[in-house]
């Protein structure tokens, strides 16, 4: 059994420290900011990359990220971890469907912005869902995250065959109009999303800790993003959407998210609660 | 059998057979609790959570569905929601993840452990009840090695012993009980100075 994560190199106070250390030496070098993540999520993922780089302690792995340039792109992988799925909580793409496409369908052009895209389901579902809605056509949608390995897979849009029953049944699940098998080719063990929905979705490069905002969008879709970081770092990538939607524009967060205690809270109204959609103050 | 002075946090872990071994023990928590409680019990996927209604209603402390960035308060029992990791942070406050699952699970029993260790050290208890999966023993392990109590179900009195027989094999556990024990020793935790008032 692995009892790996008890080892005394992963816990009290030097633990702390050295994580400290990491983190900095980390954005001093590569330019990448951990530094307003949630420490309980982080701790974990580098307790994770530890194991997997057979490094007994944080200080021996930042050795190695410090000196050698090729670990940093699998550290990476370890720290941006995100596990999706396409239509992943089928009741909050029923309710944009339902309620926030009515509103969306009176903009002469559209664009959507998904913020931590990982390796694109998200994108791709409200793909798939704006061109069911006769959208599709005059929208833009911008896949954004900090990883860029993961933003190729993105771009590529393949899948393993085995995620597709999931994905599937999540679609359904989200009022579908059309069947998933019309935008994927399969074959290999392999499921290709159709050229169809890429050539209506940028994927790039982009921080919500050091970046700014690069476009007018009238809706953003940041799921599952803000749990990891911690409450000014949330505030910061909030302050974004605030930034980068028009007015009256939505923003769909996480399931188990919400912007209580936030000192962006006030920038939003409730718009479909349960679902978690907010919509930009007009007055702002 | 006695935890007065010792606990300021308890972790619970349970799978198969969960929710009426929580049935026994919840309800034996004390009105004026000063100890927070954190709950993972596995469910079927793509389910409302519902436990925190549940358990509410037949408990005499405040029992919650965990939410990200919420602050820990005293004798509060804190529910993981289904298809989340739950782990306390720095604070102590609540933090939720969608990292992948842990031994098939998430929430994860392992995750939620590990988690407290980092923040209650030597001052937390974890317990581990009846389940079917491995589940929770590297968890629990976390809380024997940074001196924290433990204590397991007697797995032959659970509906699925493995979580319990696990745990076991991991580590040896400080004590191996029945549900009604464990609700007698639940009763010896700290009481709030003042404790709430009803209103």
């Amino acid at each position: 059994m692995d009892a790996e994560v008890n080892k005394p190199g992963t816990s009290g106070r030097e633990f702390d420290i050295e994580l400290k250390l990491f983190i900095d030496a980390i954005y001093h070098l590569y330019h990448y900011d951990f530094r307003g993540y949630a420490p309980a999520s982080l701790r974990r993922r580098l307790k994770t990359a530890m194991n997997r780089f057979d490094c007994g302690t944080l200080s021996q792995l930042q050795d190695k990220v410090v000196h050698d340039s090729a670990v940093f792109p699998a550290l990476l992988d370890f720290l941006t971890v995100q596990v999706s799925e396409m239509f992943r909580d089928p009741a909050y793409f029923l309710a944009l469907r339902d309620r926030v496409v009515p509103l969306l369908r009176t903009y002469p052009s559209l664009k959507v912005w998904v913020a931590g895209c990982s390796a694109g389901e998200e994108a791709y579902s409200l793909a798939i869902l704006f061109h069911e809605e006769g959208l599709l056509s005059k929208t833009l949608i911008y896949g954004t995250d900090i990883n860029t390995g993961t933003l190729q897979k993105a771009a590529a849009g393949v899948y393993g065959v085995e995620r597709i029953a999931g994905f599937t049944a999540n679609h359904h699940k989200s009022g579908a109009r059309s069947s998933l098998s019309d935008y994927y080719t399969a074959a290999y063990g392999r499921a290709v999303f159709n050229k169809s929905l890429k050539d209506h979705i940028v994927f790039s490069d982009h921080s919500l800790a050091t970046d700014s905002v690069f476009a007018e969008v009238q809706l953003v879709s940041c799921r599952n993003v803000l749990i990891y970081f911690n409450r000014t770092l949330r505030d910061r990538a909030l302050g974004l959407f605030r930034e980068a939607l028009c007015r009256r524009g939505f923003l769909g967060i996480g399931a188990k998210e919400s912007l209580r205690f936030s000192s962006q809270a006030d920038a939003f109204v409730d718009f479909a609660p349960a679902e978690r959609i907010y919509q930009r103050r007009a007055e702002l | 059998m006695n935890l007065a002075g010792r606990i300021d946090a308890v972790v619970i872990g349970a799978s198969a057979g969960g929710i009426e071994a929580l049935t026994v023990l919840l309800p034996a928590l004390a009105r004026g609790l000063r100890p927070p409680v954190f709950v993972v019990l596995h469910l079927p996927r793509n389910r409302p959570s519902v436990l925190a209604e549940i358990f509410a209603k037949r408990c005499a402390v405040p029992v919650r569905e965990a939410e990200d960035k919420e602050m820990v308060t005293s004798g509060t029992v804190y529910f993981a929601p289904n298809d989340y990791h739950l782990l306390v942070d720095q604070g102590p406050q609540l933090a939720l993840s969608a990292d992948e699952p842990v031994h098939h699970s998430r929430p994860s029993v392992d995750v939620l452990f590990e988690s407290a260790v980092d923040i209650y050290k030597d001052r937390l208890l974890g317990i581990i009840l009846t389940g079917a999966n491995e589940d929770g023993a590297t968890g629990l392990a976390a809380v024997h090695d940074a001196g924290g109590v433990t204590i397991v179900q007697r797995p032959d009195t659970t509906l699925a012993p493995m979580m319990a027989l696990s745990a076991l094999k991991l580590r040896p556990a400080d004590w191996v009980l029945t549900l009604d024990e464990i609700a007698g020793m639940l009763q010896t935790l700290d009481a709030t100075a003042t404790p709430m008032q009803v209103s």
